[in-house]
């Protein structure tokens, strides 16, 4: 195993696999929260199932941290190896002339989404971590809704979110077509495989900013 | 003068590589580790010669100018290689390869080394495929071959346009397989000054670091010279830029005689001259014969009008083409061996047909192909009824497919689109036949310093036929010098390591440095590519593709002059002990300087016409080579004694028991 | 034409090297980039100046000696050729030509633009071979049929002619596209399975020693390639690399 983390295709391989996982994650995550938008009274059952399932709290909960924390370690260790290999850099470097700026600014669009990760973290799962284990509230199965809703009132909160995920969108766009290839796939399939990731990479983070701006403009009125 | 003997073994031709085989020493396989071998020149012959060299068992050093032993210019070969397979069916055989290469030699070559040479071509091609030589095959999985000028069958391999890179990729993985069993050195990057003399026998050369400057001493039992030809004597051919005869001619100042340097090839399709900047000249591959149409108007104010820019050639009506190879040698056509092909191109240039700005080019059209695989293609597609337009693009498919890449280049060059204006092409110097006299065991005449590839003389006699080039360096370095060379060392198993502090190591170290100082300290006139240049320019005037005594006396003269000239003022910016292109360059014109001067002498010395040798004085009435075998059917060996103009012409008498002498027929 | 030129000039490994201003006249569009530098040295050197050094050999595009990063991309502007088949044409009078060494930790500077790339020479003898002596005996080259697309495929690996521009373009100046074709071409080919295993691991691992970066699929390699070598190479590469090693 060690050897294999020491390899340059495997890193990519790792960071492919999480990546994809990450993916993976982002669509279920969208089902979940475009219910609040349709059907609130779904969301609060889900969103309570998602909060006291032993399976989803205390196995899949630590996976995802973890793969987030992989993703995110990887890509660090990739970007300074990478800084390594050209220890002098170019007076002049036309990029633009042999690829696009998303692929070759992932560790940017990675870092904003990483940054935007910690905000939604405070804003969701540290409230909710503290609200069961530390203040040891009592369940209560309806309050998700309107805890969404509420995070969404301030406008500045509302333009970071919808900011972050225009480059989430940047970072799939690149990200999610890229790990087939490094995984070995590119064969007579991989045009259809690169159609569904574009879609993917720009339908479900549209599809989360407009749940913000839903939001935002439709504020519980107390 | 003396009389060489090439020790050719007896016997009937056929049989003569075997028995010889069966017959001479070999090297245990413990002793060979004992040995050292230094192979100059990484190319087929030399990448070959040395992977299989270290596989036998011998610890091997190759030296090469290059940054790698893969960018030696055995790589920029693009039509492919011969070999008598006999895929076909049509009648090949070890025979017809070798009747038909002594031929395009114009009888100049000696019998036994090419029938060995066609006897081992098989072989050849069943060793590339097992490296994973990526030859172009046919639907059915086989190979597949195209036909080349010369012959009446079809038994060239190709890879595309770049059979050249891909076998000396084949040759380089085999090097690199060795290199990794530590049984290769390779010193790429390393230029050799001068070979060492210890009792007569070579035992070591000098070479200078091109990265540092340093000057190094490096022994062996044998050295394998494999350094390619020295076309770039005329500054504007074909060959890489670095290409040069220094090895070759250092090896020819301690002993080894000179075989035929006046026989060059100049190769008939290659991208003509656009000006003065000109560096190098680039081929179009001979394979585009196979196809294309070689034409020029048939009226000179048609080609007037086209030099002046009035005129394009595809407004030439069809009567007022001269498809002049159609025209005068109906049997071969456009697939005439090249030396007949370039100077009928130049004839008409010369007598003022010719269609660029400069009036030197002629036309390799490819129209009637387009056309005709267009409507192969659409019968075979079913596609009924095709106008000619339709016709036209379904052709260009089929055009492409065979020849895509040639194509861009031509239009990278030249800026025009060759799908739908004719090519233009000149001939360029290209190949050369000249080089290192060796016997039959390759080894020259410096006992234990041998000779293989285009560096040496032995195969293709006063021309080379297409496609053989690659085989002969294979065929060297794969399955003759590995067995040859054993025979010699045999005597040597007892010797050990040759010392480096040797009185013969000083003396030759010293004076490459002395050398080296004296280029370094020119007045500093003229560069080194100003006398390049100048050189270059009266041996393309005067020993090109035409010569007569006139001319070459003149020449002889001027490059003496030259020469002179040269030492006394030669301009060599930067120091000898660092990273120096300019001195590389000035070690390799000094050299070329002398060379250009023997091959005048020798073509001044040959009184008849064969081959890429084509005296004026001596042509039959319709413009042919005119050979005469009583007089002249030897080889001249020149031995070095100090200026060019002293050296001592040896012959070796050609026999040919095999092969009846005829006046060479492509009509 | 007028050109002004900027060109790295560095005396030898050791030394910092640094940009110098050169401008250059009567150049003629019918030059290649390389004839344009042999003006520029001719000048130089009749005002007793040092020439540029620059890597060249055949110049028709097959032996990959030259390279230079010319306005930021390897081998300049121009598709499909390699420097020394780039032809001035390309260029406008007044232009200013920013010409660079390629730029890796694994291709350290020799001299001017002229780069060490012998890492490229290890990476192929970790493996790049198929162990077969030269015994005049091997079987007949057509005793194995192999299909006409899967030559061809191999062929189209094969026509790497390692110049390194692949890693010149990289932002992590990665060796993949060169050595996934290496590798390539002998995983299409029959004659290339008995040792895959092998190969592919050793000649990955020789790649990460020599410093070269990681691919992160940019694309960049397969559009500057002189030769056209495809990303597709990269993605075998990996497959096999990973089916080696789940081997064992």
């Amino acid at each position: 195993m060690s050897r294999l983390i020491k390899s340059s295709i495997a890193r990519k391989v790792v960071m492919a696999l999480s990546g994809l996982f990450l993916v993976f994650f982002l669509g279920q995550h969208f089902v979940i929260n475009i219910t609040s938008v349709i059907a609130p009274d779904t969301f609060n059952s889900w969103s309570h199932f998602m909060g006291y399932n032993p399976l989803v709290q205390f196995v899949l909960q630590p996976i995802l941290i973890a793969g987030v924390i992989v993703h995110f370690v990887m890509g660090i260790i990739l970007e300074i190896r990478n800084n390594r290999a050209r220890a002098i850099s170019y007076a002049k470097y036309n990029g633009g002339a042999n690829s696009s700026w998303i692929s070759r600014n992932m560790f940017i669009t990675g870092l904003v989404v990483l940054a935007f990760l910690g905000l939604h973290m405070y804003d969701f799962w540290v409230h909710e971590m503290a609200y069961k284990y530390i203040e040891g509230s009592l369940e209560d199965p309806t309050r998700y809704y309107a805890e969404t809703v509420e995070k969404f009132e301030p406008i500045w909160r509302t333009v970071l979110y919808v900011i972050a995920f225009g480059l989430l969108a940047l970072h799939l766009l690149h990200g999610f077509a890229s790990s087939f290839q490094s995984m070995g796939l590119n064969n007579k399939y991989s045009p259809a495989i690169q159609t569904f990731t574009k879609i993917y990479a720009i339908a479900i983070p549209l599809g989360f900013a407009f749940i913000a701006i839903y939001h935002h403009l439709n504020p519980i009125t107390h | 003068m003396g009389i060489l003997d090439a020790k050719v073994p007896a016997g009937p031709l056929a049989d003569k590589w075997t028995s010889h085989k069966n017959k001479i020493n070999l090297v245990n396989p413990a002793n060979k580790r004992n040995i050292d071998i230094i192979v100059v020149g990484t190319g087929l012959a030399g990448g070959s010669a040395a992977a299989t060299l270290a596989e036998l068992g011998y610890n091997v050093k190759t030296f090469c100018y290059q940054d790698s032993p893969r960018r030696a210019h055995s790589i920029a070969a693009q039509g492919g290689i011969n070999a008598a397979k006999n895929y076909q069916g049509d009648g090949d055989s070890n025979y017809r390869l070798f009747y038909d290469t002594v031929k395009g030699g114009d009888y100049r070559s000696r019998e036994g080394n090419v029938y060995r040479l066609a006897e081992v071509s098989g072989q050849i091609i069943d060793q590339c495929v097992a490296q994973g030589v990526p030859f172009a095959r046919e639907y059915g999985g086989l190979l597949d071959n195209r036909s080349f000028g010369g012959v009446l069958v079809s038994r060239t391999f190709y890879a595309k346009g770049q059979t050249g890179q891909q076998l000396l990729l084949g040759a380089y993985s085999a090097m690199n397989r060795q290199i990794n069993r530590g049984k290769i050195q390779p010193f790429n990057r390393h230029e050799m000054m001068d070979l060492v003399k210890v009792d007569g026998k070579a035992r070591g050369i000098i070479a200078r670091n091109l990265v540092t400057g340093e000057i190094e001493r490096h022994s062996a039992h044998a050295v394998v010279l494999a350094t390619g030809g020295y076309g770039n004597v005329f500054f504007l051919s074909t060959n890489a830029m670095g290409s040069n005869v220094m090895a070759a001619w250092r090896a020819h100042r301690r002993g080894a005689h000179f075989a035929n340097p006046c026989y060059t090839q100049i190769h008939p399709t290659c991208i003509p001259v656009s000006g003065d900047h000109q560096s190098k000249l680039t081929l179009m591959s001979e394979s585009l014969r196979n196809d294309g149409r070689i034409w020029v108007p048939n009226k000179k104010e048609d080609s007037l009008a086209i030099r002046e820019g009035k005129l394009k050639p595809t407004q030439i009506k069809e009567e007022d083409r001269d498809y002049y190879l159609e025209r005068r040698y109906p049997a071969f056509g456009n697939l005439v061996p090249r030396d007949v092909a370039s100077r009928a191109a130049k004839e008409r240039c010369d007598a003022g047909f010719g269609v660029n700005k400069t009036g030197e080019a002629v036309y390799l059209d490819f129209d009637a192909a387009i056309m005709r695989y267009g409507r192969e293609k659409a019968l075979t597609s079913g596609h009924k009824d095709p106008t000619d337009k339709e016709l036209r693009a379904l052709g260009e498919e089929v055009v492409e497919a065979k020849y895509g890449n040639l194509f861009q280049m031509y239009e990278k060059i030249v800026d025009e689109n060759p799908y739908k204006t004719p090519m233009m092409i000149y001939p360029a110097v290209h190949y050369t036949m000249g080089g290192l006299w060796v016997d039959y065991n390759l080894q020259t005449t410096i006992e234990g310093c041998y000779a293989a590839g285009e560096a040496n003389f032995s195969d293709h006699g006063a021309n080379r036929l297409g496609a053989s080039a690659l085989m002969q360096g294979l065929a060297d370095g794969y399955f003759v010098l590995p067995y040859t060379i054993g025979d010699y060392l045999s005597n040597d198993i007892r010797t050990g390591k040759i010392p480096t502090d040797s009185p013969e190591f000083n003396q030759a170290e010293k004076e490459v440095r002395d050398r080296m100082d004296k280029l370094m300290t020119g007045k500093g006139l003229h560069s080194v590519d100003f006398y390049h240049k100048k050189l270059g320019k009266i041996m393309w005037d005067k020993c090109g593709m035409s010569r007569n005594a006139k001319d070459l006396q003149e020449a002889i003269d001027e490059i003496s002059a030259l020469r002179k000239d040269f030492w006394e003022n030669v301009k060599v910016p930067g120091t000898a002990n660092s990273k120096n292109q300019e001195l590389e360059k000035a070690g390799r014109v000094a050299d070329f300087l002398e060379l250009g001067e023997l091959f005048a002498k020798d073509a001044l010395a040959r009184n008849e016409s064969c081959g890429g040798h084509f005296r004026e004085e001596y042509q039959t009435p319709d413009g042919e080579a005119l050979r005469d075998d009583e007089n002249f059917k030897f080889v001249s060996a020149w031995e070095y004694k100090g200026e060019p103009k002293d050296a001592v012409l040896h012959k070796e008498e050609l026999k040919y028991e095999n092969i009846e002498l005829k006046t060479r027929s492509y009509k | 034409m007028k050109l002004n030129l900027k060109i790295w000039r560095q005396k030898d490994a050791k030394s910092k090297g640094s940009m110098m201003n050169y401008t250059i006249d009567g150049i003629d569009g019918d030059m290649s980039f390389l004839e344009m530098m042999d003006v520029l040295n001719e000048d130089l050197i009749n005002k007793d100046e040092e020439p540029v050094e620059f890597d060249h050999d055949c110049r028709e595009g097959i032996c990959g000696s030259c390279s230079l990063q010319i306005n930021g991309e390897p081998h300049g502007p121009d598709r499909a050729v390699t420097t020394c088949q780039l032809h001035m044409r390309k260029f406008n009078d007044g232009d200013t030509i920013v010409i660079e060494p390629f730029r890796a930790k694994a291709f350290p500077v020799i001299k001017d633009l002229i780069v060490d790339r012998t890492s490229f020479d290890r990476i192929q003898q970790a493996g790049g071979f198929i162990s077969v002596n030269t015994s005049g005996n091997t079987q007949d080259a057509n005793a194995i049929p192999i299909a006409k697309e899967k030559a061809d495929d191999a062929f189209y690996s094969a026509a790497c002619i390692g110049c390194g521009a692949c890693v010149a373009a990289c932002k992590n100046a990665s060796a993949m596209l060169f050595t996934s074709a290496k590798i390539s071409q002998y995983a299409l080919l029959p004659q290339g399975q008995v040792e895959a295993t092998e190969r592919v691991q050793n000649m990955v691992r020789q790649m990460d020693l020599e410093g070269f970066g990681n691919c992160t699929n940019t694309g960049a390699c397969e559009v500057e390639c002189p030769k056209g070598i495809s990303l597709e190479n990269i993605a075998r590469m990996n497959r096999e690399y990973l089916s080696a090693t789940l081997k064992g």
